[in-house]
């Protein structure tokens, strides 16, 4: 081959069009009407730092600086999302692999599963489900105020995992319902890596006698993860986002605090509008992150 | 020719290895096999082939039970083939089987591909693994790829591969299925020229194949499949010359055209 035959340069193509002027000038008028509307039509009274209080507060006595009910929203939001997460990817995992399974029985349940949660909506989900959770599984595995039986570093440590200790039992029931919900999603993301492993990997597996467990772990899983990560990953902001709804079962993350901040400061576009961008700050910089793993192939060795 | 005749002649003081007895297969209505009767001795070759649909890949990917079916048994050494879990891991070891579209698993290495049977079927050490890989990548002349991945080969090299991977588990008989049909002209021999060192080798093997060349050279008994059926069993002089059926007679006529 002759080294010297190298591809013409990329021509950056960067020019301004027509077309980008007319949308630039759309947007800033889109904005200066809504200026005009809330200073001079809605005569909105902002008070940002009010707010910001909510946001961190100095404490009066020591002068330390202490999260407030913003952030402490953020915190609750975070390990929803964290262990919401883990627990949704075990269900999904373990949901996922029955669908695909022979076995008549586990391939209804998991069936029934999928479509009972993608066909009630969250919401009624929630209720419905918290009630069965709150009143019957959480006393069942003997749940209820575990809290009073724990040695006090335990108890330190179950703060930084899960939040303030007499929320404990609460803040269980809703990871649960969170789990349970983003976990039937999860579980239609595995099967659909699993089936996108063609039929001639099943055989060959099979034909070097690899037992059902070994087919799965040594040959499909491994190659049926590349397709799961990316729409795992998506998921996983979906469900940072989707964690607002167990606010309906007061468990208090931040869209509870902050239906608490605006209803008592009644500054209620402050409060929400620091609320969208907290949520934002936590998802954008994910998607970010899993756009460049999936761009690096997820960190896995390729060749 | 008279030499190959006479190998399948002395077939009767040879073991019988695998034994179709009446098998019968159905896709819902549609009859795939319908009673498979075909005796295997040891080191014996069987070459099959008949026009596409006619049932051939079915057919051999009974014994190892990568199908059900419904009707007769396959016998190995006299013994049922049963098809439970354990039965079955026992007998994908016994047989082994290369495929069409080779079916590596191209996640892992070359030499993980051969090394995944043995430890996990056969139980064996990571290193004895390694050692029986390596042997057989050699004996496929590709040893040198070893750390490779199989995307990485060309379609020979990895059908040799899979000829490797088959013979990690030290079987006793070899099924193929149609092993050059995805390769480019140019690779075909590569690959038939190892297929004829392990019918060299003793090696007993069901060929499914369109190519008649390797057939003419191995084959100890031709089995022409149509419709499902087994219309005509013979050693290759005969087969070729003055087949009994006139189904076989305008089938070889068709592929021997080419
Ligand atoms: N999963 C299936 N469902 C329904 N019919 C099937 C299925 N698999 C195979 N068949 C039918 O069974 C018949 C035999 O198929 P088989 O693959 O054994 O043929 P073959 O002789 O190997 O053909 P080819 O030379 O094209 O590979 C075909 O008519 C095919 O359409
Ligand atoms: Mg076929």
């Amino acid at each position: 081959m002759n080294e010297t035959r190298l591809p013409p340069p990329a021509e950056k193509v960067r020019r301004v069009t027509n077309l980008d002027i007319a949308i630039i000038a759309s947007v800033i008028a889109i904005l200066v009407f809504i200026y005009y509307r809330v200073e001079h039509v809605l005569v909105y009274n902002w008070n940002w730092g009010l707010i910001f209080e909510y946001v961190i507060r100095i404490d009066e006595a020591t002068g330390d600086i202490l999260p407030n009910l913003f952030l402490k929203g953020v915190a609750m939001t975070l390990r929803l999302a964290f262990w919401g997460t883990l627990i949704a990817a075990v269900i999904g995992i373990v949901m996922g692999l029955c669908r695909v399974s022979n076995n008549l029985f586990l391939k209804i349940g998991s069936r029934l599963y999928v479509e009972l949660i993608r066909n009630i909506p969250p919401v009624v989900f929630i209720f419905v489900f918290y009630f069965f959770i709150s009143s019957q599984i959480i006393p069942l595995l003997g749940l209820d105020n575990i809290e009073k039986t724990f040695s006090p570093t335990t108890l330190a440590v179950m703060r930084v995992l899960f939040g303030p200790t007499e929320l404990f039992t609460n803040f269980l029931a809703g990871l649960i319902c969170l789990a349970v919900f983003e976990g039937a999603y999860i579980t239609e993301i595995v099967r659909a890596g699993i089936q996108a492993i063609g039929k001639g990997q099943w055989e060959a597996a099979r034909a070097i006698g690899l037992s059902r467990y070994h087919v799965l772990r040594d040959v499909i899983m491994p190659q049926a993860l590349k397709t799961i990560l990316p729409p795992l990953a998506g998921q996983f902001i979906t469900l940072v986002k989707d964690s607002s709804i167990v606010s309906l079962i007061s468990v208090q993350e931040l869209t509870f605090l902050t239906q608490d901040v605006s209803n008592t400061t009644t500054h209620f576009f402050e409060a929400w509008i620091v609320t969208a961008a907290l949520y934002f700050m936590m998802c954008f910089p994910l998607a970010v992150l899993f756009q460049r793993f999936e761009r690096s192939g997820m960190g896995m060795q390729k060749h | 020719m008279t030499e190959l005749s006479s190998t399948t002649d002395s077939n009767a003081d040879r073991k019988e290895l695998l034994k179709f007895n009446g098998v019968g297969k159905w896709y819902g209505n549609f009859c795939a096999l319908w009673d498979i009767n075909l005796t295997v001795h040891k080191g014996e070759r069987v070459v099959v082939c008949g026009p596409s649909g006619s049932g051939k890949s079915t057919m051999i990917r009974c014994v190892n039970l990568l199908e059900s079916y419904e009707a007769g048994e396959i016998l190995i050494d006299g013994s049922p083939i049963k098809n439970d879990p354990k039965s079955m891991q026992v007998i994908r070891r016994r047989v082994g089987m290369v495929f069409q579209n080779f079916n590596l698993f191209p996640h892992v290495t070359v030499l993980q591909n051969l090394m995944l049977g043995p430890i996990r079927n056969l139980k064996v050490s990571k290193k004895e693994a390694e050692e029986t890989a390596m042997h057989y990548l050699e004996k496929v002349r590709i040893a040198e790829q070893a750390k490779k991945y199989p995307s990485q080969l060309s379609g020979g090299q990895q059908q040799r591969v899979a000829i490797a991977r088959s013979l990690c588990m030290h079987p006793e008989a070899m099924l193929f299925d149609e092993p050059t049909s995805a390769l480019d002209p140019e690779m075909i021999s590569g690959v038939l020229d190892i297929m004829v060192e392990l019918a060299e080798g003793g090696m007993t093997m069901m060929v499914v194949t369109h190519e008649m060349g390797f057939a003419k050279q191995v084959a100890d008994t031709m089995v022409f499949m149509d419709h499902g059926e087994i219309v005509e069993v013979a050693p290759p002089a005969e087969f070729f010359t003055k087949p009994k059926s006139d189904r076989t007679e305008l089938f070889l006529s068709q592929i021997l055209q080419h």
